[in-house]
Protein backbone atom coordinates (compact mmCIF):
# COMPACT_ATOMS: atom_id res chain seq x y z
CA UNK A 1 0.00 0.00 0.00
CA UNK A 2 0.34 3.42 -1.39
CA UNK A 3 1.15 5.91 1.94
CA UNK A 4 2.33 9.21 2.94
CA UNK A 5 6.01 7.56 3.83
CA UNK A 6 6.70 6.44 0.73
CA UNK A 7 6.37 10.35 -0.33
CA UNK A 8 8.09 11.96 2.45
CA UNK A 9 10.98 9.07 1.52
CA UNK A 10 10.82 10.93 -2.20
CA UNK A 11 10.68 14.17 -0.54
CA UNK A 12 13.59 13.93 1.63
CA UNK A 13 16.02 12.07 -1.02
CA UNK A 14 15.24 15.36 -2.97
CA UNK A 15 15.96 17.82 -0.57
CA UNK A 16 19.37 15.64 0.55
CA UNK A 17 20.19 15.81 -3.29
CA UNK A 18 19.65 19.74 -3.46
CA UNK A 19 21.39 20.23 -0.25
CA UNK A 20 24.45 18.73 -2.06
CA UNK A 21 23.98 20.80 -4.77
CA UNK A 22 23.66 23.75 -2.70
CA UNK A 23 27.36 22.34 -0.54
CA UNK A 24 28.80 22.83 -3.97
CA UNK A 25 27.46 26.25 -4.67
CA UNK A 26 30.54 28.30 -4.70
CA UNK A 27 28.18 31.48 -5.72
CA UNK A 28 26.38 31.85 -2.30
CA UNK A 29 28.03 33.21 0.25
CA UNK A 30 26.67 30.81 3.05
CA UNK A 31 26.63 27.55 0.82
CA UNK A 32 27.14 25.41 4.26
CA UNK A 33 24.21 26.98 6.47
CA UNK A 34 21.95 27.00 3.12
CA UNK A 35 22.68 23.02 2.30
CA UNK A 36 23.01 22.30 6.68
CA UNK A 37 19.47 24.01 6.40
CA UNK A 38 18.08 21.98 3.24
CA UNK A 39 19.87 18.68 4.72
CA UNK A 40 18.14 18.43 8.06
CA UNK A 41 14.99 19.59 6.75
CA UNK A 42 15.61 16.02 4.21
CA UNK A 43 16.04 14.13 7.06
CA UNK A 44 13.32 15.15 9.05
CA UNK A 45 11.12 13.73 6.06
CA UNK A 46 13.40 10.40 5.89
CA UNK A 47 13.58 9.64 9.48
CA UNK A 48 11.16 11.62 10.84
CA UNK A 49 9.00 8.06 12.29
CA UNK A 50 11.93 7.16 13.95
CA UNK A 51 14.33 9.48 15.39
CA UNK A 52 12.53 9.89 19.11
CA UNK A 53 10.29 12.52 19.42
CA UNK A 54 12.06 14.79 21.43
CA UNK A 55 15.28 14.33 19.15
CA UNK A 56 13.42 15.46 16.38
CA UNK A 57 12.38 18.40 18.51
CA UNK A 58 16.06 19.60 18.84
CA UNK A 59 16.21 19.20 15.45
CA UNK A 60 13.50 21.29 14.47
CA UNK A 61 14.70 24.02 16.75
CA UNK A 62 18.27 23.90 15.00
CA UNK A 63 16.36 24.14 11.43
CA UNK A 64 14.75 26.88 13.03
CA UNK A 65 17.78 29.01 14.28
CA UNK A 66 19.41 28.17 11.17
CA UNK A 67 16.79 30.00 9.00
CA UNK A 68 16.04 32.94 11.36
CA UNK A 69 19.83 33.35 12.35
CA UNK A 70 20.28 34.70 8.58
CA UNK A 71 22.16 31.24 7.42
CA UNK A 72 20.41 31.13 3.98
CA UNK A 73 20.85 32.74 0.86
CA UNK A 74 20.44 32.54 -2.92
CA UNK A 75 23.55 31.43 -5.02
CA UNK A 76 24.40 30.69 -8.74
CA UNK A 77 22.20 28.41 -10.56
CA UNK A 78 23.06 26.99 -14.14
CA UNK A 79 20.54 29.15 -16.27
CA UNK A 80 19.54 28.50 -20.01
CA UNK A 81 19.17 31.47 -22.07
CA UNK A 82 16.16 33.76 -22.96
CA UNK A 83 16.92 32.73 -26.49
CA UNK A 84 17.65 28.92 -26.34
CA UNK A 85 14.16 28.89 -24.09
CA UNK A 86 12.37 30.36 -26.76
CA UNK A 87 13.69 28.00 -29.68
CA UNK A 88 12.50 25.21 -27.69
CA UNK A 89 9.36 26.29 -26.52
CA UNK A 90 8.81 26.67 -30.50
CA UNK A 91 9.80 23.22 -31.06
CA UNK A 92 7.47 21.49 -28.26
CA UNK A 93 4.51 23.79 -28.36
CA UNK A 94 1.63 22.76 -26.42
CA UNK A 95 3.11 20.07 -25.40
CA UNK A 96 4.76 22.07 -22.79
CA UNK A 97 1.68 22.39 -20.62
CA UNK A 98 0.46 18.60 -20.41
CA UNK A 99 2.99 17.52 -16.96
CA UNK A 100 1.88 20.99 -15.77
CA UNK A 101 -1.70 19.75 -16.42
CA UNK A 102 -0.73 16.06 -15.02
CA UNK A 103 0.21 17.47 -11.46
CA UNK A 104 -3.39 19.19 -10.49
CA UNK A 105 -5.66 16.54 -12.69
CA UNK A 106 -3.62 12.96 -11.37
CA UNK A 107 -3.76 14.49 -7.95
CA UNK A 108 -7.74 14.82 -8.61
CA UNK A 109 -8.10 11.49 -9.84
CA UNK A 110 -5.87 9.81 -7.46
CA UNK A 111 -8.06 11.70 -4.54
CA UNK A 112 -11.80 10.62 -5.85
CA UNK A 113 -10.56 7.52 -7.77
CA UNK A 114 -7.10 5.41 -6.70
CA UNK A 115 -9.19 6.04 -3.42
CA UNK A 116 -10.98 2.80 -4.05
CA UNK A 117 -8.74 1.08 -6.42
CA UNK A 118 -7.41 -2.24 -4.73
CA UNK A 119 -5.13 -4.69 -5.98
CA UNK A 120 -5.46 -8.32 -4.86
CA UNK A 121 -7.49 -7.18 -2.05
CA UNK A 122 -4.93 -4.65 -0.78
CA UNK A 123 -5.91 -0.67 -1.10
CA UNK A 124 -3.87 1.22 -3.67
CA UNK A 125 -3.36 4.30 -1.54
CA UNK A 126 -4.31 4.63 2.15
CA UNK A 127 -7.45 5.83 3.04
CA UNK A 128 -5.55 8.95 5.31
CA UNK A 129 -4.25 11.68 3.47
CA UNK A 130 -5.48 10.81 -0.44
CA UNK A 131 -4.58 14.47 -1.78
CA UNK A 132 -0.92 14.69 -0.60
CA UNK A 133 -0.47 10.92 -1.64
CA UNK A 134 -1.50 11.44 -4.75
CA UNK A 135 0.23 15.27 -5.18
CA UNK A 136 3.53 13.35 -4.39
CA UNK A 137 2.47 10.63 -6.64
CA UNK A 138 1.12 13.08 -9.80
CA UNK A 139 4.16 14.99 -9.33
CA UNK A 140 6.69 12.12 -9.57
CA UNK A 141 4.78 11.08 -12.72
CA UNK A 142 4.89 14.51 -14.06
CA UNK A 143 8.76 14.56 -13.53
CA UNK A 144 9.11 11.36 -15.28
CA UNK A 145 6.94 12.47 -18.64
CA UNK A 146 8.37 16.23 -18.39
CA UNK A 147 12.10 14.68 -18.35
CA UNK A 148 11.56 12.00 -21.20
CA UNK A 149 9.81 15.01 -23.08
CA UNK A 150 12.09 17.83 -22.80
CA UNK A 151 15.48 15.42 -22.68
CA UNK A 152 16.56 17.94 -19.62
CA UNK A 153 18.86 16.45 -17.09
CA UNK A 154 17.55 15.31 -13.93
CA UNK A 155 20.97 17.40 -11.98
CA UNK A 156 19.80 20.57 -14.14
CA UNK A 157 15.84 20.38 -13.31
CA UNK A 158 16.92 20.13 -9.69
CA UNK A 159 18.74 22.88 -10.15
CA UNK A 160 16.48 25.07 -11.47
CA UNK A 161 14.10 23.67 -8.44
CA UNK A 162 16.59 24.66 -5.98
CA UNK A 163 16.53 28.20 -6.98
CA UNK A 164 13.27 28.47 -6.49
CA UNK A 165 13.73 26.77 -3.11
CA UNK A 166 16.28 28.95 -1.96
CA UNK A 167 14.20 31.78 -2.49
CA UNK A 168 11.28 30.34 -0.62
CA UNK A 169 13.92 29.83 2.11
CA UNK A 170 12.59 30.05 5.62
CA UNK A 171 8.95 30.30 4.24
CA UNK A 172 9.15 26.47 3.62
CA UNK A 173 9.40 25.58 7.36
CA UNK A 174 6.81 28.15 8.85
CA UNK A 175 3.28 26.14 8.28
CA UNK A 176 5.11 23.46 10.34
CA UNK A 177 5.98 25.91 13.03
CA UNK A 178 2.80 27.24 13.20
CA UNK A 179 1.51 23.88 13.61
CA UNK A 180 3.75 23.36 16.42
CA UNK A 181 3.06 26.53 18.02
CA UNK A 182 -0.71 26.14 17.81
CA UNK A 183 -0.34 22.42 19.63
CA UNK A 184 1.69 24.46 22.59
CA UNK A 185 -0.62 27.20 22.95
CA UNK A 186 -3.91 24.64 22.90
CA UNK A 187 -1.43 22.84 25.99
CA UNK A 188 -0.55 26.18 27.54
CA UNK A 189 -4.88 26.89 27.45
CA UNK A 190 -4.30 30.35 25.83
CA UNK A 191 -7.90 30.13 23.99
CA UNK A 192 -9.70 29.77 27.53
CA UNK A 193 -7.32 32.61 29.20
CA UNK A 194 -7.75 34.64 25.95
CA UNK A 195 -11.61 34.12 26.02
CA UNK A 196 -12.32 34.72 29.65
CA UNK A 197 -10.29 38.56 29.02
CA UNK A 198 -12.50 39.07 26.01
CA UNK A 199 -15.78 37.95 27.98
CA UNK A 200 -14.92 39.86 30.96
CA UNK A 201 -13.32 43.28 29.27
CA UNK A 202 -16.38 43.78 26.58
CA UNK A 203 -19.86 44.53 26.75
CA UNK A 204 -20.83 41.56 25.35
CA UNK A 205 -24.61 41.89 26.52
CA UNK A 206 -24.90 43.64 23.42
CA UNK A 207 -25.16 41.14 20.72
CA UNK A 208 -23.85 43.55 18.05
CA UNK A 209 -20.81 44.02 20.29
CA UNK A 210 -20.25 40.17 20.71
CA UNK A 211 -20.42 39.76 16.88
CA UNK A 212 -17.78 42.28 16.84
CA UNK A 213 -15.70 40.37 19.09
CA UNK A 214 -16.48 37.35 17.42
CA UNK A 215 -15.44 38.73 13.84
CA UNK A 216 -12.84 41.04 14.78
CA UNK A 217 -11.29 38.37 17.30
CA UNK A 218 -11.34 35.73 14.39
CA UNK A 219 -9.38 37.91 11.92
CA UNK A 220 -6.85 38.80 14.45
CA UNK A 221 -6.24 35.36 15.48
CA UNK A 222 -5.93 33.97 12.39
CA UNK A 223 -3.41 36.41 11.24
CA UNK A 224 -1.08 36.11 15.07
CA UNK A 225 -1.62 32.09 13.65
CA UNK A 226 -1.35 32.11 10.01
CA UNK A 227 -4.61 30.50 9.58
CA UNK A 228 -8.63 30.74 10.55
CA UNK A 229 -8.18 26.81 11.51
CA UNK A 230 -6.87 27.32 14.70
CA UNK A 231 -8.36 30.48 15.67
CA UNK A 232 -11.86 29.08 15.02
CA UNK A 233 -12.28 26.60 18.11
CA UNK A 234 -10.67 29.30 20.52
CA UNK A 235 -13.29 32.26 19.62
CA UNK A 236 -16.43 30.26 18.96
CA UNK A 237 -16.03 27.93 22.24
CA UNK A 238 -14.95 31.11 24.14
CA UNK A 239 -17.53 33.72 23.00
CA UNK A 240 -19.52 32.61 20.06
CA UNK A 241 -21.28 29.23 21.98
CA UNK A 242 -21.64 30.76 25.54
CA UNK A 243 -22.59 34.64 24.47
CA UNK A 244 -23.97 34.88 21.14
CA UNK A 245 -26.06 30.89 20.60
CA UNK A 246 -26.74 30.75 24.44
CA UNK A 247 -27.40 34.47 25.65
CA UNK A 248 -28.53 36.03 22.05
CA UNK A 249 -30.02 32.64 20.36
CA UNK A 250 -28.04 33.20 17.24
CA UNK A 251 -28.54 30.46 14.61
CA UNK A 252 -25.68 28.46 14.97
CA UNK A 253 -24.72 27.07 11.40
CA UNK A 254 -24.79 30.54 9.81
CA UNK A 255 -22.37 31.99 13.03
CA UNK A 256 -19.93 29.24 12.12
CA UNK A 257 -19.71 29.61 8.33
CA UNK A 258 -19.38 33.38 8.55
CA UNK A 259 -17.06 33.27 11.65
CA UNK A 260 -14.56 31.12 9.56
CA UNK A 261 -14.68 33.36 6.33
CA UNK A 262 -14.43 36.47 8.58
CA UNK A 263 -11.06 34.79 9.68
CA UNK A 264 -10.08 34.17 6.14
CA UNK A 265 -10.22 37.59 5.75
CA UNK A 266 -7.20 37.68 8.55
CA UNK A 267 -5.42 35.20 6.79
CA UNK A 268 -5.06 36.92 3.22
CA UNK A 269 -3.41 39.91 5.23
CA UNK A 270 -0.53 38.43 7.39
CA UNK A 271 3.16 37.25 6.59
CA UNK A 272 2.25 34.13 9.09
CA UNK A 273 0.09 32.62 6.05
CA UNK A 274 3.26 31.75 4.94
CA UNK A 275 2.44 29.04 2.14
CA UNK A 276 -0.36 31.45 0.55
CA UNK A 277 1.19 35.01 0.82
CA UNK A 278 5.06 34.35 1.40
CA UNK A 279 6.10 31.94 -0.69
CA UNK A 280 3.91 33.07 -4.04
CA UNK A 281 5.71 36.22 -3.66
CA UNK A 282 9.21 34.26 -3.88
CA UNK A 283 8.29 31.70 -6.25
CA UNK A 284 7.23 34.70 -8.50
CA UNK A 285 10.37 36.57 -7.75
CA UNK A 286 8.76 39.47 -6.49
CA UNK A 287 11.00 42.02 -4.88
CA UNK A 288 8.55 43.14 -2.01
CA UNK A 289 8.41 39.56 -0.28
CA UNK A 290 4.49 41.30 1.29
CA UNK A 291 3.45 41.99 -2.46
CA UNK A 292 0.71 39.87 -2.27
CA UNK A 293 -0.30 40.50 1.22
CA UNK A 294 -0.70 44.33 -0.60
CA UNK A 295 -2.48 43.24 -3.53
CA UNK A 296 -4.99 41.43 -0.97
CA UNK A 297 -5.72 44.22 1.52
CA UNK A 298 -8.44 45.93 -0.14
CA UNK A 299 -10.39 42.59 -0.94
CA UNK A 300 -9.74 41.72 2.50
CA UNK A 301 -11.24 44.81 4.39
CA UNK A 302 -14.14 45.45 2.55
CA UNK A 303 -14.95 41.12 2.65
CA UNK A 304 -14.43 41.34 6.39
CA UNK A 305 -17.34 44.05 6.62
CA UNK A 306 -19.63 42.71 4.30
CA UNK A 307 -19.06 39.33 6.32
CA UNK A 308 -19.66 41.10 9.89
CA UNK A 309 -22.80 42.77 8.30
CA UNK A 310 -23.85 39.55 6.99
CA UNK A 311 -22.89 38.16 10.37
CA UNK A 312 -25.40 40.17 12.63
CA UNK A 313 -27.94 40.11 9.60
CA UNK A 314 -28.34 36.12 9.42
CA UNK A 315 -27.86 34.46 12.53
CA UNK A 316 -30.89 36.69 14.21
CA UNK A 317 -33.16 36.17 10.82
CA UNK B 1 -6.47 30.48 36.03
CA UNK B 2 -2.89 31.24 34.74
CA UNK B 3 -2.69 34.04 32.62
CA UNK B 4 1.72 34.49 31.99
CA UNK B 5 1.25 31.82 28.60
CA UNK B 6 -0.16 35.25 27.49
CA UNK B 7 2.95 36.73 26.91
CA UNK B 8 3.66 33.98 23.90
CA UNK B 9 0.74 36.25 21.92
CA UNK B 10 2.28 39.30 22.98
CA UNK B 11 5.58 38.02 21.82
CA UNK B 12 3.89 37.62 18.16
CA UNK B 13 2.39 41.31 18.65
CA UNK B 14 5.45 43.09 19.21
CA UNK B 15 7.58 40.77 16.50
CA UNK B 16 5.01 41.95 14.03
CA UNK B 17 5.31 45.47 14.54
CA UNK B 18 9.34 45.07 15.06
CA UNK B 19 9.34 42.91 11.66
CA UNK B 20 11.09 40.20 13.46
CA UNK B 21 11.90 36.82 11.40
CA UNK B 22 8.65 35.11 11.93
CA UNK B 23 10.26 31.88 12.18
CA UNK B 24 12.46 33.16 15.30
CA UNK B 25 9.12 34.78 16.48
CA UNK B 26 7.37 31.70 16.12
CA UNK B 27 9.95 29.91 18.08
CA UNK B 28 10.41 32.75 21.11
CA UNK B 29 6.54 32.91 21.54
CA UNK B 30 5.99 28.61 21.49
CA UNK B 31 8.75 28.63 24.41
CA UNK B 32 7.45 31.35 26.36
CA UNK B 33 4.30 30.11 26.41
CA UNK B 34 5.42 26.70 27.46
CA UNK B 35 7.56 27.71 29.73
CA UNK B 36 5.11 30.22 31.45
CA UNK B 37 2.21 27.28 31.05
CA UNK B 38 5.13 24.96 33.48
CA UNK B 39 6.18 22.96 30.50
CA UNK B 40 9.70 21.21 30.87
CA UNK B 41 12.62 21.91 28.14
CA UNK B 42 12.22 18.16 27.42
CA UNK B 43 8.22 18.25 27.04
CA UNK B 44 8.72 21.25 24.89
CA UNK B 45 11.28 19.43 22.25
CA UNK B 46 8.68 16.31 22.39
CA UNK B 47 5.85 18.73 21.09
CA UNK B 48 7.97 20.43 18.59
CA UNK B 49 9.12 17.00 17.59
CA UNK B 50 5.61 15.42 17.30
CA UNK B 51 3.79 18.28 16.28
CA UNK B 52 6.30 18.53 13.36
CA UNK B 53 6.62 15.47 11.90
CA UNK B 54 2.68 15.11 12.03
CA UNK B 55 2.44 18.26 9.83
CA UNK B 56 5.48 17.50 7.10
CA UNK B 57 2.73 17.32 4.26
CA UNK B 58 2.09 21.34 4.85
CA UNK B 59 5.41 21.27 2.93
CA UNK B 60 5.19 18.23 0.20
CA UNK B 61 4.38 21.53 -2.68
CA UNK B 62 8.30 20.98 -2.67
CA UNK B 63 7.66 18.16 -5.05
CA UNK B 64 6.32 20.25 -7.94
CA UNK B 65 9.30 22.16 -7.73
CA UNK B 66 11.54 19.91 -10.13
CA UNK B 67 8.48 19.68 -12.28
CA UNK B 68 8.85 23.45 -13.12
CA UNK B 69 12.29 23.56 -12.88
CA UNK B 70 12.59 21.07 -16.30
CA UNK B 71 9.63 22.57 -18.02
CA UNK B 72 10.61 26.16 -16.99
CA UNK B 73 14.58 25.19 -18.92
CA UNK B 74 12.35 23.95 -21.96
CA UNK B 75 10.29 27.38 -22.45
CA UNK B 76 7.09 26.51 -20.29
CA UNK B 77 6.50 30.48 -19.68
CA UNK B 78 7.48 31.60 -22.50
CA UNK B 79 4.98 28.76 -24.47
CA UNK B 80 1.98 30.36 -22.45
CA UNK B 81 3.22 34.28 -23.02
CA UNK B 82 2.69 33.31 -27.07
CA UNK B 83 -0.07 30.93 -26.33
CA UNK B 84 -1.64 33.59 -25.07
CA UNK B 85 -0.64 36.71 -27.39
CA UNK B 86 -3.33 34.66 -30.20
CA UNK B 87 -6.16 35.13 -28.36
CA UNK B 88 -6.55 38.73 -28.47
CA UNK B 89 -9.70 38.49 -26.70
CA UNK B 90 -8.76 37.10 -23.43
CA UNK B 91 -7.22 40.70 -22.27
CA UNK B 92 -5.46 40.89 -18.08
CA UNK B 93 -9.48 41.44 -16.70
CA UNK B 94 -11.21 38.61 -18.71
CA UNK B 95 -8.49 36.05 -17.83
CA UNK B 96 -8.24 37.18 -14.09
CA UNK B 97 -11.96 37.39 -13.86
CA UNK B 98 -12.47 33.60 -15.62
CA UNK B 99 -9.82 32.53 -13.03
CA UNK B 100 -11.53 33.48 -10.07
CA UNK B 101 -14.72 32.41 -11.32
CA UNK B 102 -13.56 28.79 -12.14
CA UNK B 103 -11.33 28.96 -9.13
CA UNK B 104 -13.95 29.53 -6.72
CA UNK B 105 -16.35 26.71 -8.58
CA UNK B 106 -13.85 24.19 -8.56
CA UNK B 107 -12.80 24.73 -5.15
CA UNK B 108 -16.36 24.94 -4.43
CA UNK B 109 -16.78 20.78 -5.30
CA UNK B 110 -13.97 19.69 -3.83
CA UNK B 111 -11.46 20.27 -6.75
CA UNK B 112 -9.06 22.49 -4.55
CA UNK B 113 -6.07 21.08 -5.63
CA UNK B 114 -6.85 21.63 -9.72
CA UNK B 115 -4.92 25.26 -9.00
CA UNK B 116 -2.28 26.82 -6.79
CA UNK B 117 0.45 28.88 -6.70
CA UNK B 118 2.99 26.48 -7.38
CA UNK B 119 0.96 25.09 -9.50
CA UNK B 120 -0.56 26.85 -11.56
CA UNK B 121 -0.36 30.59 -10.62
CA UNK B 122 3.80 30.42 -11.51
CA UNK B 123 4.11 28.17 -14.66
CA UNK B 124 0.79 29.43 -16.27
CA UNK B 125 -1.59 32.03 -14.57
CA UNK B 126 1.37 34.75 -14.13
CA UNK B 127 2.99 34.33 -17.54
CA UNK B 128 -0.43 34.36 -19.42
CA UNK B 129 -1.38 37.64 -17.66
CA UNK B 130 1.78 39.56 -18.51
CA UNK B 131 1.73 38.35 -22.04
CA UNK B 132 -1.56 39.62 -22.61
CA UNK B 133 -0.78 42.97 -20.93
CA UNK B 134 2.20 42.85 -23.31
CA UNK B 135 -0.49 42.06 -26.21
CA UNK B 136 -2.67 44.92 -25.34
CA UNK B 137 0.17 48.10 -24.19
CA UNK B 138 3.41 46.99 -25.53
CA UNK B 139 6.36 46.18 -23.16
CA UNK B 140 6.09 46.76 -19.45
CA UNK B 141 8.11 47.30 -16.92
CA UNK B 142 9.06 45.94 -13.96
CA UNK B 143 7.23 48.06 -11.73
CA UNK B 144 3.57 46.92 -13.67
CA UNK B 145 4.92 43.39 -13.61
CA UNK B 146 5.36 42.56 -9.97
CA UNK B 147 1.75 43.90 -9.66
CA UNK B 148 0.65 41.64 -12.28
CA UNK B 149 2.19 38.98 -10.59
CA UNK B 150 1.27 39.86 -6.84
CA UNK B 151 -2.25 40.07 -8.17
CA UNK B 152 -2.44 36.85 -9.78
CA UNK B 153 -1.15 35.41 -7.20
CA UNK B 154 -4.12 37.07 -4.97
CA UNK B 155 -6.40 35.69 -7.51
CA UNK B 156 -5.42 32.25 -6.41
CA UNK B 157 -6.06 33.06 -2.98
CA UNK B 158 -9.56 34.79 -2.90
CA UNK B 159 -10.97 32.17 -5.47
CA UNK B 160 -9.39 29.31 -3.18
CA UNK B 161 -10.80 30.80 0.35
CA UNK B 162 -14.11 31.59 -0.58
CA UNK B 163 -14.95 28.88 -2.87
CA UNK B 164 -13.83 25.49 -0.46
CA UNK B 165 -15.66 26.80 2.23
CA UNK B 166 -19.17 25.74 0.33
CA UNK B 167 -17.69 22.31 -0.20
CA UNK B 168 -19.28 19.68 2.58
CA UNK B 169 -16.01 17.36 3.45
CA UNK B 170 -14.12 20.73 3.12
CA UNK B 171 -11.98 20.43 6.39
CA UNK B 172 -12.83 23.79 8.10
CA UNK B 173 -16.65 23.01 7.59
CA UNK B 174 -16.02 19.35 9.29
CA UNK B 175 -13.99 21.05 11.78
CA UNK B 176 -17.38 23.46 12.62
CA UNK B 177 -19.33 20.58 12.59
CA UNK B 178 -17.04 18.73 14.85
CA UNK B 179 -16.61 21.72 17.31
CA UNK B 180 -20.39 22.07 17.58
CA UNK B 181 -21.07 18.45 17.96
CA UNK B 182 -19.00 18.18 21.14
CA UNK B 183 -20.73 21.17 22.77
CA UNK B 184 -24.43 19.60 22.14
CA UNK B 185 -25.50 20.55 18.93
CA UNK B 186 -25.78 18.07 16.14
CA UNK B 187 -25.85 20.40 12.30
CA UNK B 188 -25.45 18.54 8.66
CA UNK B 189 -22.06 19.81 7.15
CA UNK B 190 -24.64 20.26 4.47
CA UNK B 191 -26.48 23.35 7.06
CA UNK B 192 -22.96 24.97 7.69
CA UNK B 193 -21.36 24.88 4.13
CA UNK B 194 -24.75 26.45 2.77
CA UNK B 195 -23.85 29.59 4.63
CA UNK B 196 -20.81 30.34 2.70
CA UNK B 197 -22.26 31.03 -0.54
CA UNK B 198 -23.14 34.84 0.57
CA UNK B 199 -19.48 35.58 1.16
CA UNK B 200 -18.38 33.74 -1.48
CA UNK B 201 -20.40 35.68 -4.10
CA UNK B 202 -19.72 39.02 -1.98
CA UNK B 203 -15.85 38.37 -2.36
CA UNK B 204 -16.59 37.59 -5.82
CA UNK B 205 -18.02 41.02 -6.50
CA UNK B 206 -15.15 42.91 -4.35
CA UNK B 207 -12.35 41.15 -6.12
CA UNK B 208 -13.46 41.11 -9.96
CA UNK B 209 -14.33 44.88 -9.33
CA UNK B 210 -10.71 45.15 -8.13
CA UNK B 211 -9.40 43.25 -11.56
CA UNK B 212 -11.44 45.55 -13.51
CA UNK B 213 -10.31 48.63 -11.83
CA UNK B 214 -6.94 47.35 -12.43
CA UNK B 215 -7.28 46.31 -16.45
CA UNK B 216 -8.69 49.87 -16.68
CA UNK B 217 -5.63 51.95 -15.24
CA UNK B 218 -2.86 49.39 -16.66
CA UNK B 219 -2.30 51.16 -20.04
CA UNK B 220 -1.25 54.53 -18.25
CA UNK B 221 0.51 52.95 -15.39
CA UNK B 222 2.65 51.05 -18.37
CA UNK B 223 3.06 54.32 -20.03
CA UNK B 224 4.08 56.04 -16.74
CA UNK B 225 6.82 53.48 -15.81
CA UNK B 226 8.03 53.53 -19.26
CA UNK B 227 8.47 56.85 -19.70
CA UNK B 228 10.33 56.87 -16.40
CA UNK B 229 12.79 54.96 -17.60
CA UNK B 230 15.69 56.66 -19.75
CA UNK B 231 15.16 56.04 -23.55
CA UNK B 232 17.65 54.48 -25.90
CA UNK B 233 21.12 56.32 -26.29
Amino acid sequence: MLTLNHIYVVAGIYLLYTARQGWRDRGNPKRMTTAAFWGLLGITFLFGDFIPAIYMGALVIVIGLLAAGGGLSTGSYPVVSQQAREEKAALLKGRLFIPALIIPVFTLLGTVVLKHVTISGHALIGSENTTVISLGLACIIAFVYALAMTRVKIADAIQSARSILDAIGWAAILPLLLAVLGGIFNKAGIGNVLAEVLTTALPLQYPWVAVLAYGLGMVTFAMIMGNAFAAFPVLTIGIALPVLVQQHGANPAPLAALGMLTGYCGTLMTPMAANYNIVPAALLELVNKNAVIRAQVMTALPLMACNLVLMYWLIFL
Amino acid sequence: MNYWPLLGVLIIVIGFMQRWNPVLVVILAGATAGVAAGMSPAQLLTETGEGFTKNRYLAIFILTLPVLGALERSGLREQAQRWISSKKTLTVGRLLTVYLAVRQMTSALGLMSLGGQAQTVRPLLAPMVEGSAQTEHGAIGPRVREHLRAFSAATDNVGLFFGEDIFIAFGAVLLMQGIYADNGIALEPMEIALWGIPTAIAAFLIHSFRIRRLARKLGQAVRQENSEMPGPC
